[in-house]
């Protein structure tokens, strides 16, 4: 029987009350009195020195308040990078700056030169249209191995040149991979692209920046996922406004999948003017806008090579991979192809060695950084691809192959430095053969023959990393932040609590799922738990959401304090009780004493601890109110089995997705509807790079896919009904949920199944196709085929 | 600038607007009615969509002007009179039909002009009609169950959620 | 967008006047046009909306048999009353999505001709009569390349014709980001012939495929397309297809339009 509360019940949503009726408060809502708006003029060259700007003619246009140059930011910081990774040469990375508006260069379209505050935005792109902008252009760097040639143009003068970095992964095992691949018995090679891909959360960025003159105060309102990094990072590296006068705001956020971790110029703008022109200042991006200014993901370029002994063994991975950082360090952007990538390159399977090599590159594009996966989706595709062709060109059964291969022992520790603590790789592919009815596909094969259309299976496990940590190990990898998560509990006299939490709910639904937690440790309605997080001023410090870290990492804080509440709430039962404290029992919202029928209500304990009169004061503090900071001691490690059916029109080459079928292991489940939606919407954006996403530039560096008119955003009618299932459930270890985090998985999971099914439905019709880069438009897809 | 008076959710409701005010604007920004979102500048996510004398439009695509007179009816009307969700709300709760929200008032107006046109729409006919409204998070497997509930069909058999 | 006057008269006569100003623009659905000034990328000085003229909507009957389409027609409209012809009523029951079909027109859709679009190849390869407030245009001598006509400046569609063809089928292969047509075939048989029209894929925009018209007039089957080959030399090529692959569709969306056509 479903439960009807609490922990694994499928809740319905709270949050969803205010969305429906049009009461939900996006920053776009937000309005302050007298704001002005700001329209950012942005580079329409992708490289170029600036020779002039000349904005008196723009000044002078009606409701102009000020205009902003590269000029107006000299001595104020850079736009920081939140992630130093070390070269496999022990050497720091060569780390450009960045600067809020321009400064002589211009290194890809989008980048803002200059900022046209006016009492109206269309005053605002009414001037901007006034600037004379001089600038002299210079060659683009767009492809990645062009910008590493000798004699290319660098992106930053500055600069030794365009390689950001050159890393090695383990460094140590290098020689012993290529000793490996050279006597192996067969290896398999694929070279392929991970498409470059825009987030496009369906709220475009808005920041609205306003200051308080009277004392000192600066907000800022932002369609962030982490209010207290942005914060941080724009307080102490940008503006030099400490944090107990910076207040950062992110209420309603209409979708992130990471673009909106970052922080942008756009928010240090709004918050700068703000004071400078002692006004509200708002932006609100367009879509146009949002293609050249939210950080792209992806976009790698990659060789891997798979060694097998005779036995089908596998025995070594060799992986190089180009990874695009755009023209600057995004904040994380270092991270993505490096500890984000090359620790997951050991996937489900005991490979005793692995080797990752990637230069992150600088080109003349948009910066790139994390998107929903970030990493592991680079990882997980192209490991998964190799190995699918490796059974092809072997002539074994793909899952038997996969199956040959499983780790089967836990905790087991890969040869890429991590240690994935549980696991039952073969208890998900059993559930994916059933959910998948995968017996039944040669049936389904002959029926899509019978209209013409070639059908394909494919298959791929993933395994994943989530809720990043622990700080002290991820500090020694060069991040420039901590990574644990908090959260306060507030117990109200009259029994409600109120948590204060550092993750933000940006559609995952914590105000609903974090609620279940809370009123099931204390055996209580569900109703009585509130949950607070996006506004610095009433949220410990926290780290925010991104990584499906929020229920393992935040969840875990949140458990932390509810513990130490029930703890305190237990000291002031013992003495109402007049009992041990350690006889004192909770259970359904009620203290009791142990093998007595002596008992306090939940309600009597709280309102105690507020109106102390019979309160054991010399022991403990009035008040109900406790604080958890949970720092993690490993990754969780959620892994699963995607099958993807597709039937290939061969007249056109268009690829219809026939069924989805996702056997994830997330350990234990607080909300088993809302667990289904993120894996839904992961597999909806998987598929879309598979099938359909891809963000390209010209030679020029201009960017062709550049709004919905050209970059193919997943409909409805793109998509089937998804089999989904979480059943097989290995808990976390290490965390007091046994949760492993479930936001990613679908993205992570699902491209590779998809491109193994087209390449399955070529081959089985007798096509030569060993692979196809994503993604699977009708044109590339009919191109193989007729070669 | 013109005056311009539509009767939006059942009140009459007027203000200031230009040329190029665009009916989206008009009602976010003129009337404060924030509930209709803009997603796009392309005309293709369907986030601002509310109906006019009846039928759905992209309100990001009308001019104000072009609404004078007209009955209006957003998000914000969608509700029962006694402020509980309608069926079609009601339903995209019920079956986890959102997860940010910022799609979700384009998607519930499209989703009732739909079922006032087709009252009992397949799977297949809900997709189609949902082309012009496009969702980030939810893969749209849960509005389509949501829109196919709401019609009073059956979806006990659509995968579990 | 730049600001503009608005004006919405309620008859053609006004709205000719009301055209004849510096600058001035006409205003169907503006599903295309009203994107178009939010990029800044056109700055009438003045909006006339056709939708308030009563003599512009609708769709009927003449006595010629032709089915009569207003010019400020929406797509929706269309779709529903033009059953006598269920090969255009289909055509504009999968323009754009319903919330644009209940705005633009088809007179709109007509003087934009947009290279993709799905009306021109209904017009062109029905043969309808484009009728303005000055004269009477054939199909054949309306569209001029890409967002070119025939209309003269100022000059109103006020009503389209369409011939009733005996049988007719419209295949479009969309574009996967904007869903307009990455190639576009329809297929119209008439006693006296066949007519191909062909949109989303030609540098020069909509055109006839006259040799596909002259197999189809001697076999009216799919078949009867077999080793005619388009050249990919004039196609379009960007981000969503090659000139070849363009060329390779319309062969296919011809064939299927014509299995269809009913």
């Amino acid at each position: 029987m479903p439960k009807d509360g609490g922990i694994g019940a499928s809740s319905k949503r709270r949050e969803d009350v205010r969305f429906l009726t049009g009461a939900g408060n996006y920053t776009d809502d937000i309005n302050i009195h007298g704001q002005a708006y700001v329209h950012f003029l942005r580079s329409d060259m992708a490289h170029g020195t600036i020779a002039s700007i000349d904005t008196t003619a723009a000044t002078a246009m009606p409701g102009v308040v000020r205009i902003f140059t590269g000029s107006d930011f000299e001595g104020v910081g850079g736009m920081p990078c939140g992630w130093q990774v070390t070269d496999r040469f022990g050497q720091p990375m060569q780390e450009p700056g960045h600067p809020i508006l321009a400064q002589g260069k211009v290194r890809h379209v989008g980048e803002p030169i200059a900022a046209v505050v006016a009492d109206s935005l269309e005053q605002a792109r009414d001037a901007a249209e006034a600037i004379e902008v001089s600038i002299d252009g210079l060659p683009a760097v767009v492809d990645m191995k062009a910008a590493l040639a000798d004699g290319a143009t660098k992106v930053h003068d500055d600069l030794n040149d365009n390689l950001c970095y050159d890393w090695g992964f383990v460094e140590e095992n290098k020689d012993a991979v290529a000793k490996a691949i050279d006597e192996a018995a067969h290896v398999t090679t694929l070279e392929l692209v991970n498409n470059r891909l825009v987030a496009n959360p369906m709220e475009p960025r808005v920041a609205v920046g306003d200051y308080a003159r009277g004392t000192d105060e600066s907000t800022l309102y932002t369609t962030s996922q982490n209010p207290h990094v942005i914060r941080l990072l724009m307080g102490a590296f940008v503006l030099g406004i400490p944090e107990h006068k910076l207040r950062v705001v992110a209420p309603d956020v209409g979708g992130g999948f990471g673009t909106k971790i970052f922080h942008y110029q756009e928010e240090a703008f709004c918050t700068f003017a703000a004071k400078a022109c002692n006004r509200p200042v708002k932006w609100t991006s367009t879509r146009s806008e949002a293609f050249i200014s939210d950080a792209h993901g992806r976009d790698h370029v990659t060789k891997i090579e798979l060694a097998l002994d005779a036995e089908n063994n596998f025995t070594a991975i060799r992986t190089e991979t180009h990874a695009n950082m755009g023209a600057y360090l995004s904040t994380f952007a270092p991270s993505v192809p490096t500890w984000l990538h090359g620790t997951l390159m050991a996937g489900n399977y005991k490979t005793p060695l692995v080797y990752v090599n990637v230069k992150a590159v600088f080109t003349n594009t948009v910066p790139v950084d994390a998107y929903r996966g970030a990493g592991r989706p680079e990882a997980t595709f192209q490991l998964e691809r190799v190995v699918d062709k490796a059974a092809r060109e072997l002539g074994v059964d793909p899952i038997a192959l996969r199956r040959q291969n499983f780790i089967t022992e836990f905790p087991y520790a890969t040869p890429v430095a991590v240690e994935y603590d549980t696991g039952d790789y073969h208890g998900t592919m059993d559930k994916l053969e059933e959910i998948a009815d995968l017996s039944g596909f040669a049936a389904r094969q002959a029926a899509s023959e019978a209209r013409g259309k070639l059908r394909g299976l494919g298959v791929n496990c993933y395994i994943e990393a989530c809720g990043i940590a622990p700080s002290n190990l991820v500090g020694q990898l060069g991040a420039r932040a901590g990574l644990y998560e908090s959260a306060t509990v507030r117990v109200n006299a009259t029994g409600g609590l109120v948590v204060m939490t550092g993750s933000h709910s940006h559609g995952q639904g914590h105000e609903t799922s974090f609620a279940q937690v809370v009123a099931e440790m204390i055996g209580i309605d569900e109703s009585m738990v509130e949950i607070v997080h996006g506004d610095t001023a009433n949220t410990p410090m926290g780290m925010g959401t991104y990584g499906s870290r929020s229920i393992a990492v935040g969840g875990s804080a949140m458990v932390r304090a509810t513990e130490k509440i029930i703890a305190k709430a237990k000291k002031i039962a013992a003495h109402l009780l007049e009992a041990a404290e350690g006889d004192i029992e909770l259970k359904d919202g009620a203290f009791s004493v142990a093998g007595t029928d002596k008992s306090v209500a939940w309600g009597d304990v709280t309102l105690a601890a507020y109106v102390p009169h019979n309160y054991p004061l010399e022991d403990i503090e009035p008040g109900l109110e406790e604080t958890a900071f949970y720092d993690p001691a490993n990754f969780t490690y959620p892994s699963g089995a995607y099958a993807c059916e597709v039937e290939v029109d061969p007249d056109t080459g268009k690829v219809s997705i026939e069924r989805f079928a996702a056997a994830d292991d997330f350990g234990n489940i607080i909300n088993p509807m809302i667990v289904t939606g993120q894996v839904h919407g992961g597999l909806a954006q998987g598929i879309g790079q598979a099938l359909l996403e891809n963000c390209a530039y010209d030679e020029e560096g201009q960017l062709l896919s550049a709004s919905y008119m050209d970059y193919a955003m997943p409909r409805a009618d793109d998509l089937p009904m998804f089999e989904v299932d979480h059943s097989s459930q290995t808990p976390c270890t290490h965390n007091p949920l046994g949760v492993k985090g479930c936001g990613e998985a679908g993205a992570i999971g699902s491209p590779p199944a998809v491109v193994n099914a087209v390449v399955d439905a070529l081959q089985s019709a007798g096509k030569d196709v060993t692979h196809i880069d994503m993604p699977l438009s009708p044109d590339r897809v009919w191109e193989a085929m007729n070669g | 600038m013109t005056q311009v008076t539509i009767t939006v959710n059942g009140s009459a409701a007027s203000g200031d607007a230009e040329g190029r005010t665009l009916l989206s604007s008009f009602l976010r920004d003129t009337l404060k009615l924030t509930g209709t979102h803009v997603g796009c500048d392309t005309s293709q996510c369907g986030a601002c969509v509310v109906h006019v004398d009846g039928v759905a439009v992209k309100s990001c695509t009308m001019l104000a002007v072009e609404a004078d007179g007209a009955e209006v009816t957003t998000i914000e009307g969608m509700a029962n009179a006694d402020g509980s969700l309608n069926t079609i709300q009601q339903a995209f709760q019920d079956h986890h039909g959102l997860q940010c929200g910022f799609c979700t008032p384009g998607m519930v107006m499209s989703a009732a002009s739909l079922l006032k046109e087709n009252p009992h729409p397949t799977e297949a006919e809900v997709r189609e009609y949902l082309e012009g409204n496009i969702c980030r998070c939810t893969g749209y497997h849960n509005i389509v169950k949501a829109i196919l509930a709401a019609s009073g069909q059956d979806v006990g058999a659509i995968a579990a959620e | 967008m730049y600001n503009f006057e608005f004006e919405k008269p309620g008859s053609v006569a006004d709205a000719v006047a009301a055209l004849g100003g510096e600058d001035a623009q006409a205003l169907g659905g503006g599903q295309t046009l009203l994107p178009t000034m939010k990029q800044r990328l056109a700055s009438p000085a003045k909006l006339v909306s056709l939708k308030g003229i009563a003599e512009m909507q609708g769709v009927c009957t003449n006595d010629a048999g032709e089915i009569c389409i207003g010019g400020a027609t929406a797509h929706a409209m269309v779709a529903s009353q033009a059953g006598a012809y269920p090969a255009l009523a289909d055509t504009a029951a999968h323009i754009g999505d319903p919330a644009v079909r209940n705005r633009g027109t088809i007179g709109g859709s007509l003087a934009n001709n947009d290279p993709s679009a799905c009306y021109p190849a209904a017009v062109l390869a029905s043969g309808a009569t484009v009728v303005t407030n000055a004269r009477e245009i054939a199909a054949d001598e309306f569209f001029d390349g890409l967002f070119e006509t025939a209309l003269e400046e100022g000059e109103i569609i006020t009503e389209v014709r369409f011939p009733v063809p005996e049988k007719a089928n419209y295949q479009k292969f969309v574009q996967p980001a904007s869903r307009f047509a990455l190639v576009g075939v329809f297929v119209a048989k008439f006693a006296d012939g066949v007519r191909v029209a062909v949109t989303g894929a030609s540098e020069d925009g909509v055109f006839r495929w006259t040799e596909a018209e002259a197999a189809l007039s001697a076999n009216f089957a799919p078949e009867a397309i077999d080793g005619l080959v388009v050249d990919g030399s004039g196609m379009i090529s960007d981000l969503h297809g090659s000139g070849m692959y363009r060329a390779h569709l319309i062969g296919v969306m011809t064939k299927r339009a014509v299995a269809a056509a009913a």
